[in-house]
C-alpha cells in the first residue's frame, strides 16, 4: 500500500484528473496548496518597486493505492502534468501501514480499492 | 368561447395603444420637434404677441439658462469624480484598509459641503464682482484687501456666508454647486498620499478646515478677484495669474496638502527597509483603480469645459478636446517611460497615473492651447509624474500609497507653467480685468509666464505654511496616525469597526511586508 502526493501546476489539474480516470485510478484527494522549490518564487512589481512572491500556489494530489498499481499512476501523472518548464512540481511515494474503510470496517489492502 | 374572449381581450389592447396615436395625428402632434416652441412660449403681456423688448429680454434669459444648465450639470459630472477618488485610492490601496479608505473619501464630500457652506465659498467668492455669465447681478461685492505699494491686494471674501441675505440668489446658487465640487476635489487628494496609517478622527478635523479655510484663501487669490488675479492689472504681469479650470487652485493646494500631510504621518510600517530602501506594497484592486480612472476621465469632461460658466461660450468644444488629448498623451508617455526606461513591464497603477497627470496639467491651459500645445503638455506630464513619483518616494522617503502628490501636486505646477508658456493668444480676451487675449513666453509674454511662476510659489507658501500648521496642530492634540498593532491589523475592524470585505479571506497581498 502507497501513498502518492503529487504537486502540479494548477491549471494541469484537469489534464491529470482526466487521465487518472482514464486508467480508472480509484480515487484521489485534491488540496490547494502555497510552496517553492528551487525556483524560489517569481518577482513581481508594483508602482515601479519590484517585490518577491516566494509561496506559489499549487495544486496537490493524493492517491492511496496497492504496490503494483504505482508506476501506472505515476506515468500518468508526470506524462500529463508536464510542460517541460521549471515548475512542473514534484512526486513523493511513501509507504502505508494500513487503511480502514469506515462504512464496513474493513482493513488492509481490500479498503483501498 | 375561451378563444373568443382572448380575441377581445387582444383587440382591446390594441386599440388602446395605437386608436390614441391616430388621434394625435388629426391633432397635428409634432413627432420630428420641428415646430413646437413658437412665439406663444416667449413670456409675453399678451400672449403670443411679445413686444421688441420682451423678444430681448427672453433671448437674455434663454442665454442665461443654457449656461446655468450647463453649470449645473458640468457639476454634477465633477461631484461623480468622488467615485473616481475612491475607488483609485482604495484599489491601489490594501484589502484590509478598503473600508476605511472608502470612509475618508465618503465622508469628505459632507464635510467639505458644509465647511464651504458656512464660510468657505463667502472667503473664496464674497469679492467675486459680477458673474459675467449668469446675469451679472453685483452681489458678491465684498473684498477684504490691503493697501501694498500703492496698490490693493485682495486678501478674502466677506460675503455669502451660508448662501444667506443678498446671496439668496439663483446665480449664486449655481456657482456655489459649481465650486463646491472643485472644493471636495481637492480635499479628497490627501486621503490618498496619507491612506491606511491616519486616525479617522484627525481626518474629520482636517476635512473642515480644507472647506472652510485652506483651499477657500487661496481660491480668492486666483479666481474670486484676489491680488494673484490683479498681477496683470497691478503690475503688468500678462493677466495676473491665469489658472482655467484649477490646476493650482484645485490640483497643487491638494498635492502640496497632500506631501505636507504625508511628511508629518510617516511611512505605512514596512515601506522602508532598515538601509531606507522602499518596499513595494500592492494594491489590492487593479481593476477598480483603472475604473476609478475612468471616472476621473469622464468627470473632468465637467471639470474643464464646465469652467467657461457658460454653454453659450463655444470654446468649450476647443477645451474638451484639448483634455481628452492631453489625458491620452500623458497616458501613453507615462507608460511607456515604465515599460522601456524605468523597469520592464507597462505597470497599470502607473498608466493611471499618467492618464490623470495628463489631465492636471491640462487643466489650467485647457482653454488657451491648441490641440498640439496640448499633446506636448501631455507628454511632458507622462515622464513627470513617473519620474516625481520615484524621487518622492526614493529620494524624499516621503509614502505616498497612490502617487497623489506626483499627480496632483507636480502636475498642477506643471499646468501652470504650460499655461506661461504655450497659451497661443485665440482666447481669453479681457481675462483678470486686461484686454487682449492671453499669450504665453512663447508667443510673446513673458510678464505670463513671471504670473504663473508668482501664482505657483504663493500655492506652495501659504498652502504648505496653512497646512503644516494644520497637520501639525492635530498631531500635538489628539494625534494623526493610528496605533501601529492597529495599522498591522488593517484599520477597518479598529478604526470603522467593521471590515470593508467581511467574511473575506485575505490572500498573500493583505500582509504587511516586513522590513529586513
Amino acid at each position: 500500500m502507497k501513498l502518492i502526493q503529487a504537486i502540479i501546476r494548477n491549471e494541469k489539474l484537469g489534464e491529470v484528473k482526466a487521465a487518472l480516470d482514464a486508467i480508472k485510478c480509484p480515487g484521489l484527494q485534491v488540496w490547494e496548496i502555497l510552496g517553492h522549490g528551487k525556483q524560489k518564487g517569481v518577482t513581481e512589481q508594483f508602482r515601479g518597486r519590484e517585490f518577491k512572491v516566494d509561496l506559489l500556489p499549487k495544486t496537490k494530489i493524493e492517491i492511496v493505492v496497492h504496490d503494483d498499481q504505482v508506476e501506472k499512476i505515476v506515468d500518468t501523472i508526470v506524462k500529463a502534468a508536464n510542460t517541460n518548464k521549471m515548475g512542473d512540481g514534484k512526486i513523493f511515494i511513501s509507504t502505508i501501514e494500513t487503511a480502514i474503510r469506515i462504512r464496513t470496517g474493513e482493513s488492509g489492502e481490500v479498503a483501498v480499492d | 368561447m375561451k378563444k373568443k374572449t382572448r380575441w377581445l381581450i387582444l383587440a382591446g389592447l390594441f386599440s388602446m395603444c395605437f386608436l390614441p396615436a391616430i388621434a394625435h395625428a388629426v391633432m397635428e402632434a409634432d413627432p420630428a420637434g420641428l415646430t413646437t416652441g413658437k412665439a406663444i412660449d416667449i413670456t409675453a403681456a399678451m400672449p403670443g404677441m411679445p413686444t421688441p423688448l420682451e423678444v430681448l429680454n427672453q433671448i437674455g434669459h434663454n442665454k442665461v439658462a443654457i449656461n446655468m444648465v450647463w453649470v449645473l450639470i458640468t457639476g454634477f459630472l465633477v461631484m461623480f469624480m468622488q467615485a473616481g477618488f475612491a475607488m483609485v485610492e482604495t484599489g491601489m490601496t490594501r484589502a484590509k484598509n478598503a473600508a476605511h479608505t472608502m470612509a475618508m473619501n465618503m465622508m469628505i464630500y459632507p464635510l467639505g459641503m458644509i465647511g464651504f457652506y458656512v464660510c468657505g465659498f463667502a472667503f473664496m467668492f464674497g469679492g467675486l464682482g459680477p458673474i459675467a455669465t449668469l446675469g451679472g447681478t453685483d452681489i458678491l461685492n465684498q473684498e477684504f484687501s490691503i493697501n501694498l505699494f500703492g496698490k490693493v491686494f485682495g486678501l478674502f471674501g466677506t460675503k455669502g456666508f451660508c448662501l444667506s441675505g443678498q446671496a439668496y440668489d439663483s446665480a449664486i446658487f449655481a456657482l456655489f454647486l459649481f465650486q463646491m465640487v472643485f472644493m471636495d476635489t481637492t480635499a479628497t487628494i490627501p486621503t490618498g498620499s496619507m491612506a491606511e496609517r491616519w486616525k479617522y478622527v484627525a481626518f474629520f478635523i482636517y476635512g473642515l478646515c480644507v472647506g472652510t479655510i485652506i483651499y477657500p484663501i487661496y481660491g480668492n487669490w486666483v479666481w474670486g478677484g484676489g491680488w494673484l488675479a490683479m498681477l496683470g492689472k497691478n503690475f503688468g504681469l500678462g493677466h495676473g495669474h491665469v489658472d482655467f479650470a484649477g490646476s493650482s487652485v484645485v490640483h497643487m493646494t491638494g498635492g502640496v496638502l497632500a506631501l505636507i500631510g504625508a511628511w508629518i504621518l510617516g511611512p505605512r510600517i514596512g515601506k522602508y527597509n532598515k538601509d531606507g530602501t522602499p518596499n513595494a506594497i500592492p494594491g489590492h484592486n487593479l481593476p477598480m483603480a483603472v475604473i476609478g480612472t475612468f471616472i476621473l476621465a469622464f468627470g473632468w469632461f465637467g471639470f474643464n469645459p464646465g469652467s467657461t460658466l457658460a454653454g453659450t461660450d463655444l470654446r468649450i468644444a476647443v477645451v474638451a478636446v484639448n483634455t481628452m488629448l492631453a489625458s491620452a498623451t500623458g497616458a501613453i508617455v507615462a507608460t511607456l517611460w515604465m515599460w522601456l526606461v524605468r523597469t520592464k513591464k507597462p505597470d497599470p497603477s502607473m498608466m493611471c497615473n499618467g492618464m490623470l497627470a495628463g489631465l492636471v496639467a491640462i487643466t489650467a491651459p485647457c482653454a488657451f492651447v491648441n490641440s498640439v500645445s496640448a499633446c506636448i503638455i501631455g507628454i511632458v506630464s507622462g515622464v513627470l509624474v513617473i519620474e516625481a513619483a520615484f524621487f518622492i518616494e526614493g529620494k524624499l522617503k516621503i509614502d505616498d500609497p497612490v502617487g497623489a502628490v506626483a499627480v496632483h501636486g507636480c502636475n498642477g505646477a506643471w499646468g501652470i507653467l504650460a499655461t506661461g508658456l504655450f497659451a497661443d493668444g485665440t482666447y481669453g480676451d479681457g481675462w483678470n480685468g486686461v484686454s487682449g487675449t492671453v499669450k504665453g513666453l512663447f508667443y510673446g509674454d513673458g510678464g505670463q509666464f513671471l504670473a504663473s511662476c508668482i501664482g505657483i510659489l504663493a500655492n506652495v507658501v501659504f498652502v504648505g505654511v496653512v497646512g503644516f500648521l494644520v497637520f501639525k496642530l492635530i498631531d500635538v492634540t489628539i494625534g494623526n496616525r493610528v496605533a501601529p498593532e492597529n495599522e498591522i491589523q488593517g484599520l477597518d475592524i479598529p478604526e470603522m469597526g467593521v471590515a470593508g470585505y467581511a467574511g473575506v479571506k485575505m490572500d498573500k497581498y493583505g500582509e504587511t511586508p516586513m522590513s529586513r
